[in-house]
């Protein structure tokens, strides 16, 4: 797979040979190597899980662990296109919080389902084009522009709603978070979707094809590599950067959706620290935080990984709900700095 | 007196260009809606017994302390091109610290004195390893301090084991609550904070050196400034300012409040900042900028809390205040008021000789 999906790296194309050379080789696995950390961090942690604990290889434990995260899957895959290109989106946590307290405020009101659940994702996109607009017309920083983005999402809810807005009983979209049981096993141990997982799973699909298999998904790579180089290549760079800014807003307010369907109601403090999470599930995942290298496959690996570390603190027990912010951060500081390690032995070995 | 009027007509300009004077204006445009909707709003009152000043001025000064102690840091972190997502989070914790320590301790002024040495200690340090990981490791400054931010809660919830923790000592207390010459000892506190850190950052070189890592760190390394040394301080500055305010902000109500306190004040830091003429991209900064954008934000708080309006408004209406500063600042909208202006300087010339 790292091979196929290499991306194109920012330093100029060498004489064109059939066989990469043995840096280039080096180079593909140096870049893929956080990444197998991850799925090999992610299987070391399934198999402590069920020495210490037990009861994590079943079925019903992986269901919920699909079922629990699908939303921070859905935001990982919309930061990998934001990362890749060497951007940043803050917003994403308050996009989700805005979007749905208006949902369930429209849906409580009489709106139709299907109207309401339009509005939460074209929510998400309208945000997501007013930070893309501030960065590529107007020069201001990703991050300053997504933080006020950010703080403007953070406050539209409040003035919303400050209070728990429960969705009725009787809310259509409640059924986005039926369980569909796909194999039934014994007593409680059944192997089940919802609709929100199959989102996830398609927007993963979706993203991965769009990402190593377009234009579009080449651009963003040559963007994370070196925008001059990029534009002076004549690539559509100003449209791919403000697109990824609206992908990302978009499927914030499709997580929004999901999330909000799972847990049946909304509030203004919905969502506060998943940049974090989201942005930890991307860099675990082996995305460059500088952009150009990266994987939507590992980003949802990343995602599961935290998933994962909530289930076994949970079953834990000794450590406190509130350690796992410190936790993640934690754990994000820790991949960052692996990937500065490994970009400046890349550099050491180029010179 | 002519004299000055006749500088402040030649400079008028330039005055009119400097972001802090409209600062001013919108400061003196809320004091007038106030004094609309009650004339007496402006009035100062004296207590004979106590000999403490009282009123709404003095309410906003008193509410403006804390907005200015996180400012000043910001300011700084800013000019070297950074930013500090940190400074609500570790507000609650230099609160949650204090409010632990005094709670097992007898309210004596020594105690005050030692739980507001170790409290802006342990701020100072969760500054310095921002510092650390921005400058020695080379992390974004984005990235090491929106950590800080959501781990710094994390950490005031350990340690007041999730509670809201209240704690009685009169000394730490009075630190907030307590007059001097009729003055909240809290703004005199924050004003001789900041005039200390005027005078260190621009009475000396500093300041200089804060700026040319913000325009261009390589060069300034060139040119022999020691960007590490430097973006740790800045970092550890303003840990240990935005402890003084996480101090100033628990010991009024002596309660700390580990959700709220400090909640979203990055916002308020931002903003003081960037109407205060300082610019995110970095490479410039003004304190009495900044010290002005402070004192707006209180006096926004104050008028919105006054006239009865939603208070669940303000944060989108400062977030798009931010947008707009920050649109103000950008080339594109520069270029924009630029060529008009020299549009309008041709059309003038034209007319001229006919």
């Amino acid at each position: 797979m790292t091979v196929t999906t290499r991306p194109p790296t920012g330093s100029a194309p060498g004489p064109a040979s059939s066989r990469p050379s043995l840096s280039d080789r080096l180079g593909a696995r140096l870049s893929a190597l956080p990444t197998v950390a991850a799925l090999l961090i992610f299987v070391g942690m399934i198999i402590y899980g069920e020495a210490a604990y037990g009861r994590i290889v079943q079925f019903n434990t992986l269901s919920n662990l699909l079922v629990n995260n699908s939303h921070l899957i859905i935001l990982a895959v919309g930061l990998t296109f934001v990362i890749l290109t060497g951007g940043i989106d803050l917003s994403v946590g308050a996009v989700i919080a805005f979007s749905s307290v208006a949902g369930v405020m429209l849906s409580n009101a009489g709106w139709h389902p299907v109207a309401a659940v339009l509005v939460m994702v074209l929510i998400g996109s309208a945000l997501g084009l007013v930070s893309g607009v501030l960065i590529q017309y107007f020069g201001v920083q990703p991050f300053i522009a997504t933080l006020a983005t950010m703080f403007l999402a953070r406050g539209l809810a409040s003035m919303l709603s400050t209070v728990p807005e429960r969705l009725a009983d009787d809310s259509a979209i409640r059924d986005l978070a039926a369980q569909l049981k796909i194999v039934d096993g014994d007593k409680v141990n059944d192997l089940v979707i919802t609709p929100g997982v199959i989102a996830a799973i398609v927007i993963v699909v979706v993203g991965f094809t769009v990402l190593h298999r377009t234009r579009f998904g080449r651009t963003v790579y040559a963007i994370g590599g070196s925008e001059q180089s990029a534009t002076l290549m004549g690539l559509p760079v100003t449209a791919t950067k403000l697109g990824i800014y609206v992908i990302s807003g978009t499927l914030a307010g499709i997580a929004a959706v999901v999330y909000t369907s799972r847990l049946g109601s909304a509030q203004n403090i919905t969502g506060i620290g998943w940049e974090l999470d989201a942005i930890a599930a991307v860099v675990i995942g082996g995305t460059l935080l500088t952009g150009g290298t990266g994987f939507v496959l590992g980003s949802v690996v990343g995602a599961l990984v935290l998933g994962l570390m909530n289930v076994l603190i949970t079953r834990d027990g000794g450590i406190r709900p509130e350690m796992t912010t410190i936790i993640t951060g934690g754990i994000l500081l820790v991949f960052v700095i692996l990937q500065r390690v490994l970009a400046a032995r890349r550099r050491g070995e180029q010179a | 007196m002519t004299d000055v009027a006749s500088r402040i007509a030649a400079n008028r300009g330039a005055i009119v260009r400097n972001q802090a004077f409209w600062g001013v204006i919108a400061i003196v445009l809320l004091l007038a809606i106030n004094v609309i909707k009650d004339p007496g709003y402006l009035a100062i009152g004296y207590n004979d017994e106590t000999g403490h000043l009282s009123g709404n001025l003095i309410d906003i000064l008193r509410a403006s302390a804390p907005i200015l102690m996180i400012a000043v840091g910001m300011c700084l972190v800013v000019a070297t091109s950074g930013i500090d997502l940190s400074v609500g989070s570790i507000m609650v914790v230099a609160g949650a610290v204090s409010m632990e320590l005094l709670r097992g301790m007898d309210g004596t002024a020594g105690n005050a004195a030692l739980t507001l040495a170790i409290a802006l200690g342990i701020a100072t340090a969760l500054g310095a390893v921002n510092g650390i990981l921005v400058s020695v490791v080379g992390l974004q400054p984005f990235i090491s301090t929106l950590v800080m931010m959501l781990a710094g809660r994390g950490i005031a919830k350990v340690i007041t084991g999730g509670q809201n923790t209240t704690a009685d000592n009169d000394s730490f207390a009075w630190l907030a609550n307590g007059y001097v010459v009729g003055i909240p000892v809290v703004f005199l506190l924050s004003m001789a904070i900041v005039a200390l850190v005027w005078v260190l950052v621009r009475r000396s070189a500093l300041g200089l050196m804060l700026e040319a890592i913000g325009m261009d760190s390589r060069a300034s390394r060139l040119a022999g400034v020691k960007r590490r040394s430097l973006q740790l301080t800045v970092y550890s500055a303003s840990g240990l300012l935005a402890g003084v305010a996480g101090v100033f902000a628990t010991a009024s109500v002596m309660t700390v409040d580990v959700s709220r306190t400090g909640y979203q004040l990055e916002l308020d830091a931002i903003l003081a900042v960037v109407i205060g003429g300082t610019s995110l991209a970095g490479g410039k900064f003004s304190i009495g900028g900044a010290v002005i954008g402070g004192l707006l934000i209180a006096t926004l708080d104050k008028t919105v809390v006054f006239l009865g309006v939603p208070a669940s408004a303000t944060p989108a209406f400062k977030a798009i205040v931010i947008v707009v500063l920050c649109l103000l600042q950008s080339e594109r909208v520069r270029n924009l008021f630029r060529n008009r202006r020299a549009l309008r300087a041709q059309s003038q010339k034209e007319v001229v000789p006919a």
